[in-house]
C-alpha cells in the first residue's frame, strides 16, 4: 500500500469507527439520535455529549500520542520491538499513581493524573542517569526493560501489602478510558503541541537509520537528535498514561504495522502511525463497550490481547 | 591544500591513536591512506569525517579548523561512505539514494526538480536505477554497496571519504568500484581512501600516504612510495618489486 492511499483509507476508518462509537454501547442509538443527541434538548444528550462524544477524543488522542511516541522510540532505537513500554515510562507512571493512592489514601485522586505524570517522567530520568547520554540505543533498551520490571515488582509488591487501599489503584492500572470526560481532555490537549515539533523531527529520523557515521556526514547530529525525539516520546507517554492508565503494546504495535503499510520514510510514517493508532484505540473501546454490556472491560485489557500475541510473532520471526 | 592536519592527535576511549600528525591531501587526486592494522589510518579519516573529535592539534578545511565549520555546510562538501551499512527497515533505493540530497532540501526534505535529476543520474551512474523500487533490505551484498555509494554520490561534494571500502566484496565487485572511483576522480572529485590492499591501491590510485603506528611514514606517488624499503619498515615485509603485466604500475610481491 502507497501513503497515498493509506491516508484516505485511515481516515475514513477513523470516522466510522467513531461513528460507531457514537451509536453502540449499554444503549444502542441510530445515527438520527446520535445527531440529535448533540443538542440539548434530546433525551440522549447526557449519553452523547456527555458520556461518549468527549471519550472518543480522548481515545483519538491517546491512541495518536502513544503510537506516535513509538515510532519515535523505534526510530532512535533502530529496534522494531523498541517501544515506549520498554523506557518504563507507563511502569514509572504506575508506581507513582499506586504510591499515591497508598500513602495518601485521603487525598483527592483529582491529582492521580499529575502524581502519574511526574512517575512517568522521573522513569526516564533515572533510565537516562543510569545510561548517560553517549550510551548506545541498545543499552538504553536493555537498562529500561529492567527498570520497568523494578518498577512492576514494586507496584506488585504494594498491591499485595496493601489490599485495601488498592481496588482504585488496580482499576486505573489496567488501562481504562470509563469514566474520562471533557475535563481530562482539556488536560491531555496542551501536550500536543509536541506532535508539529516531533514531525519536524522526521528527515533528520531518516539520516538515523543509516547508522550515526552516516548522518553527521550528512548533517545531522545524533547525539541531539535522540535525545530530543525521547523526550517528546517520553512527555507524551507520560501524559496519556497520567490520564488513562497504562495501555499496552499500542505504542509496540501501531508503529510497526503502519511501517509494513507506508514503509520506513518518517514523514508519512509519523502522521499514519498517528491515525493507526487513534483507529486502534477507538476499536478496542469500542469492544470494550459493547462485548458484554452494561459491563465495561478495561481497553488496555483489548489492546494486550492483541498486541502480546502480534509481539510474539515479531520475536518468532525475527533471526 | 583543502584536507590537512596539523599536530593533530586522534583517539578514543582516553587512547591516542593518531599521534600529532601533519598532512597536507593534494586536491584533485586519487589518495590511498595504507598502513598495517590500528595504525590510525581509519581513525584519521574519521576525524575528517567529524566522526570523531580532535584531542589535540586542529583538521583543517580550507585553511579553517574543520571542526568549527557549520555541520551543513560541510555536509555539501566532504561525503562519506562508511566500513559497514545497516540496512534500513522499509526504505526503498530510490529513498536511501533521495537520503543523499538532505544537506540541499528543507525542513520537511521535500525533493526539488533538480534533486529529482540528480537522484536518478547517480542511480544511472552506479547501475542501480532498476532497483530504485525495490526495498534495500531485499538486495544482494553488492547491489547494496551500490546504492550507498549513489546516496554518497548525491550529496554532491567535491570530496570523497571511503573507509574500505573493498573489504567485504568479492573480487569483481571490487574491481567495479575501483573503476567507478577512478571514473568519478578523472571527472574532478577529490578521492581519499582506506585501503587495505596494496597492489589495489597502487594500481588505480595516483597519490598514496602510509601511516604506521600513528605516524605519517611515506607520501607520493605510488613509484615514488611502493618499495622493498617501505614495505620492510612499514610491514616488516620482505617483499620485490615487479611491474604490473597489464597497468605497468608497481606491484609487491612477497618473499618467503
Amino acid at each position: 500500500m502507497t501513503a497515498q492511499r493509506f491516508f484516505p483509507i485511515a481516515v475514513i476508518t477513523l470516522l466510522l469507527l467513531a461513528l460507531a462509537n457514537l451509536m453502540f454501547g449499554a444503549v444502542s442509538l441510530s445515527v438520527e439520535e446520535v445527531w440529535k443527541g448533540l443538542y440539548a434538548s434530546s433525551e440522549n444528550h447526557f449519553t452523547i455529549y456527555e458520556y461518549r462524544l468527549p471519550r472518543i477524543f480522548l481515545a483519538i488522542l491517546v491512541g495518536a500520542g502513544l503510537a506516535l511516541s513509538g515510532a519515535l522510540v523505534q526510530g532512535v532505537i533502530r529496534n522494531p520491538l523498541a517501544s515506549p513500554d520498554v523506557l518504563g515510562v507507563g511502569h514509572g507512571a504506575g508506581l507513582a499513581a499506586v504510591c499515591y493512592m497508598t500513602f495518601f489514601s485521603e487525598a483527592s485522586t483529582r491529582w492521580l493524573p499529575e502524581v502519574a505524570l511526574a512517575g512517568g517522567i522521573l522513569a526516564a530520568l533515572v533510565l537516562w542517569y543510569l545510561c548517560g547520554a553517549r550510551s548506545s540505543a541498545i543499552k538504553l533498551a536493555i537498562t529500561g526493560v529492567a527498570l520497568a520490571a523494578l518498577w512492576a515488582s514494586c507496584i506488585d509488591f504494594l498491591m499485595l501489602t496493601k489490599p485495601l487501599e488498592i481496588n482504585n489503584a488496580l482499576l486505573w492500572l489496567t488501562g481504562s478510558l470509563w469514566g474520562r470526560g471533557w475535563a481530562q481532555l482539556q488536560a491531555l490537549l496542551p501536550w500536543f503541541v509536541l506532535i508539529p515539533l516531533a514531525l519536524g523531527l522526521s528527515k533528520y529520523l531518516n539520516l538515523l537509520d543509516l547508522g550515526d557515521d552516516s548522518a553527521i556526514s550528512l548533517g545531522a547530529r545524533p547525539q541531539h537528535l535522540r535525545l530530543l525525539a525521547l523526550a517528546i516520546a517520553v512527555a507524551l507517554t507520560a501524559a496519556c498514561v497520567s490520564i488513562c492508565g497504562p495501555i499496552g503494546f499500542l505504542g509496540l504495535v501501531a508503529p510497526h504495522l503502519t511501517r509494513k503499510l507506508v514503509g520506513g520514510r518518517h514523514q508519512p510514517l509519523l502522521p499514519a502511525t498517528m491515525l493507526t493508532g487513534a483507529c486502534l484505540l477507538l476499536a478496542a473501546d469500542l469492544a470494550a463497550r459493547t462485548l458484554d454490556p452494561p459491563i465495561e472491560l478495561p481497553a488496555g485489557i483489548l489492546t494486550a490481547i492483541i498486541g502480546a500475541p502480534y509481539f510474539l510473532w515479531l520475536l518468532l520471526r525475527m533471526k | 591544500m583543502s584536507l590537512s592536519a596539523h599536530k593533530l592527535s586522534v583517539g578514543y576511549h582516553g587512547q591516542t591513536i593518531v599521534k600529532e600528525m601533519d598532512l597536507t591531501l593534494p586536491d584533485g587526486k586519487f589518495i590511498a591512506l595504507l598502513g598495517p592494522n590500528g595504525c590510525g589510518k581509519s581513525t584519521l579519516l574519521k576525524c575528517f569525517a567529524r566522526i570523531l573529535p580532535a584531542m589535540s592539534g586542529e583538521a583543517h578545511w580550507q585553511g579553517k579548523n574543520l571542526h568549527h565549520y557549520p555541520s551543513k555546510q560541510l555536509s555539501k562538501e566532504l561525503a562519506l561512505l562508511p566500513q559497514t551499512q545497516p540496512i534500513p527497515e522499509g526504505i526503498k533505493v530510490k529513498d536511501l539514494v533521495a537520503y543523499g540530497r538532505s544537506p540541499y532540501t528543507g525542513f520537511w526534505g521535500k525533493l526539488s526538480q533538480q534533486d529529482h535529476q540528480i537522484v536518478e543520474q547517480m542511480m544511472q551512474q552506479t547501475g542501480t536505477f532498476e532497483l530504485k523500487e525495490k526495498l534495500v533490505s531485499e538486495l544482494s551484498g553488492g547491489q547494496r554497496q551500490r546504492v550507498w555509494l549513489a546516496m554518497v554520490l548525491a550529496q554532491d561534494t567535491p570530496y570523497l571519504l571511503l573507509d574500505e571500502p573493498t573489504t567485504y566484496m568479492d573480487i569483481n565487485h571490487q574491481v567495479e568500484l575501483m573503476h567507478q572511483l577512478q571514473m568519478l576522480n578523472q571527472q574532478g572529485k577529490t578521492i581519499i581512501t582506506v585501503l587495505h590492499d596494496i597492489n589495489q591501491a597502487a594500481r588505480y590510485c595516483d597519490h598514496l600516504v602510509v601511516m604506521k603506528s600513528g605516524e605519517l611514514k611515506y607520501q607520493g606517488s605510488p613509484e615514488e612510495v611502493l618499495t622493498s624499503a617501505m614495505l620492510q619498515d612499514v610491514f616488516s615485509l620482505q617483499a620485490q618489486i615487479h611491474r604490473d603485466p597489464v597497468s605497468n604500475t608497481p606491484m609487491c610481491v612477497v618473499e618467503d
